[in-house]
């Protein structure tokens, strides 16, 4: 992609009179622009997620025909026969999360599609630190690195479910180490990089863009870097004291009179494993809200343009995703109804999170009513963008029972959840990341993915993730565990919901196979794609109207624009064209 | 196209793109200290007895003299950045260097303190409250040599771009002042929490 962004277009209007030319190594590689960077994160991500879903599928080979030799990779597994042994189970499902989480949705969300886009949307010649950007890119690759190395550590990666929770994590092979350490580039990467987006859309706002006439998207980002800002440090507190448990020995996360395998732990104790599970959540439910208010902001850009008119509620939704992300930090131990924390303590956190639930509801709503009365254009971006929204419902509205102690006794730990949070991130997040990358797409390249392929990709990935999630509510109910080797094979109160097994697992290839016509379009459109115009959706925001496509290599702009209205002047009555560029004086009619 | 404001202040937010990175970076060091204390008073109210620090045998005389040289190295890095708003390299260069000496000192008089405990035998894995001293001591540590290596840039080759923008210069330092005022806080924390307390 980065190859046509330089060549597609040349450097017309440049406002330098001189830029000398970067070698290879310093435009490509270890790039300081904002755009390529961008590239550079959406690309790694993208692969991210494919490793992540392979290994997903292991699992879900493992779940449905348990005990039965894993064709195509059961070569790894000579000595069982050819079928996965339960160790490598453990470590498919921690890396799974991990992977998807750390490595691939937020890196998508944030790092790729926040890179490219905030600094174009809000007028600005590149990010503030571009050095700094690129430290996180980097930081984030070596960590990326480091995770999948720890495959090949004595003992296999990490293995104690992506939560990491003492005591197991504690005593777990050396893979548990590496995860750490993984997990603190990350961790740095992440700080860079929401300092780096908080400063840039401070200062850098072009002239008379205001906060009130920021697209929503630029508001979902400001509010995500917030969140990874302050909630990831105290997984990095966390991080190290795991890190000085299993290096230095000491006790933070290991109760006194551990036994481990009939042996008393060799240990001082005194420690606390809840200790871990506050710290970890601390991050981990504001982590929610960054991998999916992203995703609010791209779909609220998709659905603005392709209805024609504005957003209905934009303020609403402004103070919805600012309260969102407040209350975020405040619900968290609704994750640990479960650890005997005491009843004061589960009734603050389950009131939060019904308050919580409000702004979210608030959101979703103000996107519906967006389409009321609108001449809807169903371009592809806009299929994602209508699919994401009931299926995010149906996430967020699982996720009530969870949120309510009495209700999550039953359900916690079973496949109720994995369903419910996968709703939420699967064909909530990820659907808003492909609406995303369909609509910008043109941006990036100068050439339109195409049209067939894209609407193939969507239907049947619509189908087959339904197929893979929905039957899990079922299950959960029944009481099936999540973290069954065997998919519950050998539970009595598992087997009338069993034979679900092979149909998610069955739908969870299909939909592998769903996305050939997605890695087909993109690769195929890059180079053969139809070249569309600058503004090819008639779109009113700066990335769009005032610059070209791609934009230019240095600086973005021509000229820096000047805003003059708000980010959504679809249909202005008398005015020349059903859109109003913000950046657009009208004629006195 | 140039970045703006990456010398001057915006004039409606009122600070330039470092100093708002800056305390940004600050506001997450808090939540990672928050962290560690949280952890900290977790430990101890969960504990079913807490030793002194000072029965534990750590000196509190050394670590008040401790704290004494990082009070003054905060005030000789406001003196550094003062001399630069009055434009006088020399004087500049006399603050930044005490601060540095004081940091330098700091972690010496830190690794006389840490040899006693391993000469008893007190580690990490001791007890929870050696594990927690010597992870909240031993990160501020690093923030302290971190703050070395940036001041002693500052004081060495970093003063190169004084000569060409004395400005963007001068808010370095203040930018690495900042930095170094965090590090001075979270010691005046650290120090009544472990060794008084």
């Amino acid at each position: 992609m980065a190859l046509v962004d330089e060549h597609a277009h040349p450097h017309v209007g440049h406002a330098e009179g001189h830029h000398e030319e970067l070698g290879f190594w310093r435009k490509y590689v270890f790039s300081q622009d904002h755009k390529v960077i961008g590239i550079q994160y959406g690309i790694t991500a993208l692969l991210f997620l494919f490793f992540g879903f392979t290994l997903m599928m292991m699992m879900r080979w493992a779940i449905a025909f348990p005990g039965k030799p894993i064709p195509l990779v059961g070569g790894m597994f000579q000595e069982m026969g050819g079928v996965m042994p339960p160790e490598f189970y453990n470590q498919l499902g921690a890396m799974h999360g991990t992977i998807m989480v750390f490595l691939g949705i937020v890196p998508l969300a944030v790092g790729a599609f926040g890179n490219y886009l905030v600094p174009l949307q809000i007028g600005a010649p590149d990010m503030a630190f571009p050095k700094l950007n690129m430290a996180s890119y980097w930081s984030y690759f070596v960590g990326g690195v480091l995770m999948l190395s720890s495959f090949w550590m004595p003992g296999g990666a990490a293995q104690s479910g992506w939560t990491s929770y003492p005591p197991l994590a504690d005593i777990a092979p050396p893979g548990q180490t590496m995860w750490l350490i993984a997990m603190l580039c990350l961790i740095i990467s992440s700080l860079l990089g929401s300092a780096n987006f908080i400063v840039t859309i401070i200062q850098l706002r072009a002239p008379g863009l205001t906060w009130m006439r920021l697209p929503f998207f630029v508001w979902a980002q400001f509010v995500t870097s917030f969140l990874l800002l302050l909630a990831f440090p105290p997984l990095q507190a966390a991080a190290v004291l795991q890190f000085m448990d299993r290096v230095a020995h000491t006790s933070f996360f290991l109760p006194s009179g551990l036994v481990v395998s009939g042996q008393q732990l060799a240990v001082s104790g005194g420690g606390s494993p809840l200790l871990w599970q506050h710290l970890f959540w601390f991050l981990a439910h504001p982590e929610v809200y960054v991998l999916i208010l992203p995703a609010f902001g791209i779909i609220a850009e998709v659905i603005a343009n392709n209805t024609r008119k504005p957003l209905w509620g934009y303020r609403s939704l402004v103070y919805a995703v600012v309260f969102l992300g407040f209350m975020s930090f405040i619900v968290w131990a609704h994750h640990m109804f479960m650890t005997g924390m005491g009843t004061a303590m589960s009734t603050f956190f389950q009131t939060t999170t019904m308050i919580i639930s409000i702004p979210s509801v608030i959101v979703l709503t103000a996107l519906i009513i967006s389409l009321w009365g609108a001449s809807i254009r169903y371009t592809v971006p806009m299929l994602f963008a209508l699919a994401f929204l009931p299926m995010f419902a149906i996430g967020g509205l699982t996720g009530l029972p969870l949120g309510l102690a009495p209700t999550d006794i039953h359900l916690h730990d079973t496949y109720y959840v994995i369903g419910h949070f996968h709703y939420v991130v699967a064909p909530g997040t990820i659907f808003a990341m492909f609406a995303g990358l369909y609509y910008w797409f043109p941006k990036v390249t100068g050439r339109k993915m195409n049209d067939l392929l894209g609407k193939i990709h969507f239907w049947l990935s619509l189908v087959f993730i339904n197929g893979v999630f929905m039957p899990m509510f079922i299950q959960g109910l029944a009481g099936v565990s999540r973290r069954l080797y065997d998919g519950g094979a050998s539970y009595s109160h598992a087997q009338p919901v069993l034979e679900w097994n092979v149909f998610m697992s069955v739908s969870a290839w299909l939909l592998a196979v769903a996305q050939v016509p997605f890695i087909i379009n993109f690769f195929w459109s890059m180079f053969k794609g139809k070249r569309v115009g600058d503004n090819y959706w008639d779109a009113t925001t700066l990335e769009w109207s005032a610059t070209t496509s791609p934009p230019l290599a240095h600086g973005n702009f021509a000229e820096i624009p000047t805003v003059v209205r708000g980010p959504y002047d679809y249909s202005v009555p008398g005015a020349p064209r059903d859109f109003v560029p913000q950046h657009e004086k009208l004629q006195e009619a | 196209m140039d970045i703006p404001y990456t010398v001057e202040a915006r004039p409606d937010t009122g600070v330039y793109n470092a100093k708002l990175g800056i305390w940004l970076f600050l506001a997450s060091e808090v939540m990672l200290f928050g962290a560690l204390f949280s952890t900290y008073i977790l430990l101890r109210t969960g504990a079913e007895s807490w030793p002194h620090g000072r029965d534990l045998g750590l000196n509190v005389p050394l670590a008040t003299l401790n704290t004494m040289v990082l009070i003054a190295s905060s005030v000789t890095v406001v003196l550094s950045w003062a001399s630069l708003r009055l434009n006088d390299l020399k004087k500049y260069r006399l603050y930044m260097g005490l601060t540095l000496l004081c940091a330098l000192g700091f972690l010496v008089i830190k690794y006389f303190e840490y040899m006693e405990k391993f000469h008893h035998g007190h580690y990490p894995s001791f007890n929870t409250f050696f594990a927690i001293y010597f992870t909240l001591t031993g990160l501020h540590g690093l923030h302290v040599l971190g703050g070395i290596v940036v001041n002693g840039y500052l004081w060495g080759p970093g003063v190169k771009l004084w000569h060409r923008d004395p400005q963007r210069f001068t808010n370095r330092v203040e930018v690495a002042g900042l930095y170094w005022h965090f590090v001075d806080l979270v010691w005046i924390f650290l120090f009544p929490v472990l060794y008084l307390l």
